[in-house]
């Protein structure tokens, strides 16, 4: 279980549980704080405040291991190198999810320019998914995707989810937020949240 | 030895080809003719004022004014790394790493030359000492600069690449290390230019000097060789220890990326 207690960047003070197997969906105005949160929880930005995986105090393990368990996943993933392949610890392992994702199995060696926002997206997620961390934090996930990758994306989460994965998924989509979310939480202006069931 | 000596005097026609480019300047609306008129006046001023304090070191071979005129020199070239960079490291260390690899970098080369080679008596004699220092810091001053600027635009505009791979659990020095190669590349390529080049391309000032006063080539070439080997050294530690600093003053011990500590020259 993620335990997130009165968790301070900038002007945002938060406090959830997040249980094993569960997404939540995080919604909120552009610009109130959603990827701040996200990238607080997994330790990317100096913040304040408790944050506990399984009881075990995120301070307690050396930040890369925390992170590998709680990993955050930006709207526009960035790329180190310029070939496809090279992000990917085992190019042959990702292909599984590669082919889930309707991605071309041969766009491993492929230079990143080649690809279009939306297929960097969709292996952005799938070099995510190959660390299987306890938690994922998706920032808007789906953002650059059309309606059948973005179903293909939302059946491989709840998958996941279905086996244990904790997932917050901050979306702008009212319906897609019903949809993956066992609850909602808003942030508001203020830079707190509140809780709808859907 | 012998040499043409030189009068203040015979300088007057040449300092005309300084004028000619400030004629050039103003026929041609460059708009340089008072950063050329400063530039100028600066040059003579400071090579008249060490010649004179050069003059005065050598008569009195003190440890102590070597010293401080080699801390003086070290002080000079970091305030002239901040001044090159777009984007600085912030607050006391702008000018606290650019000096202190500086010092780590050309003081150990110039020491080891001294100590090992040169051996002059006493070993910290400024004809030697300083001239030494003076030409490795020059050129270490330029890897530094090169590197850390390469290094703060790089993880400006790289954040994102940088930040994915801490996000999947890189380490900050796994997470940086395309950003501190290229660092290093910029830093140490103008002095392999350099090295490829002499002889062939360019006749280094030192040389030329030397063998105007009166040293026959081949020992001014001897002297040369040591000189590109020590700056060839001293170029590459102080680029490593100011982008590996770099690198550590710009992250943090949570593996976080800290691009709040650069600010922008305006």
């Amino acid at each position: 279980m993620l335990t997130v207690r009165a968790l301070k960047r900038l002007h945002i003070s938060v406090s959830f549980d997040l249980q094993d197997g569960e997404c939540v969906a995080l919604q909120g105005p552009s610009g109130v704080g959603k990827t701040q949160l996200l990238r607080s929880i997994a330790d990317l930005d100096p913040n304040e405040g408790m944050v506990k995986l399984d009881g075990t105090l995120r301070e307690a393990m050396p930040a890369p291991a925390w992170r590998k368990r709680v990993t955050y996943l930006a709207a526009e993933p960035g790329w180190w190198s310029d070939i496809v392949q090279d992000h990917f610890g085992g190019w042959d392992d990702a292909l599984p999810l590669v082919k889930r994702l309707g991605l071309p199995c041969s766009c491993g060696p492929w230079p990143v320019q080649r690809l279009s926002t939306g297929e960097r997206q969709r292996l952005g997620l799938v070099r995510a998914l190959m660390l299987r961390s306890q938690v994922l934090l998706l920032d808007e996930p789906t953002s650059a995707l059309d309606s059948a990758s973005t179903a293909a994306v939302e059946s491989l989460i709840a998958e996941r989810i279905s086996n244990g994965t904790s997932v917050v998924w901050s979306t702008h989509d009212n319906a897609q937020a019903r949809r993956v979310g066992s609850r909602v939480l808003v942030m508001n202006a203020d830079g707190g949240i509140e809780e709808n069931r859907p | 030895m012998t040499y043409i000596h030189l009068a203040y005097g015979d300088l007057v026609l040449p300092a005309l080809l300084v004028v000619m480019d400030g004629a050039l300047s103003l026929a041609l609306r460059l708009k340089l003719e008072k950063q050329l008129a400063i530039a100028t006046v600066r040059m003579v001023l400071q090579l008249v004022l060490i010649g004179y304090v050069l003059t005065f070191l050598f008569a009195a071979v003190s440890p102590l004014w070597t010293a401080l005129t080699a801390v003086t020199m070290v002080l000079f070239a970091s305030r002239e790394i901040v001044a090159r960079q777009k984007r600085r490291l912030s607050g006391i260390w702008s000018y606290g790493l650019g000096a202190g690899c500086m010092l780590l970098a050309a003081g150990t080369v110039t020491m080891f030359a001294l100590l090992t080679e040169l051996r002059p008596d006493p070993w910290y004699h400024p004809r030697y000492a300083l001239p030494l220092l003076g030409m490795i810091l020059g050129n270490t001053m330029t890897g530094i600069s090169l590197g850390l600027d390469v290094l703060t635009n790089s993880l400006v505009r790289e954040r994102a690449a940088v930040e994915a791979c801490l996000a999947l659990g890189g380490t900050r020095y796994q997470a940086l290390l395309p950003v501190l190669r290229d660092a290093m590349r910029s830093g140490l390529m103008p002095t392999i230019n350099a090295m490829a080049a002499i002889g062939l391309v360019s006749l280094p000032g030192m040389m030329t000097g030397q063998i105007l006063a009166g040293v026959e080539p081949i020992d001014a070439v001897k002297y040369q060789l040591l000189i590109m080997f020590l700056i060839a050294g001293g170029t590459g530690l102080g680029t490593l220890a100011a982008v590996m600093g770099g690198a550590r003053l710009l992250t943090d011990h949570r593996h976080r990326l800290r691009i709040d500590r650069i600010s922008t020259a305006e």
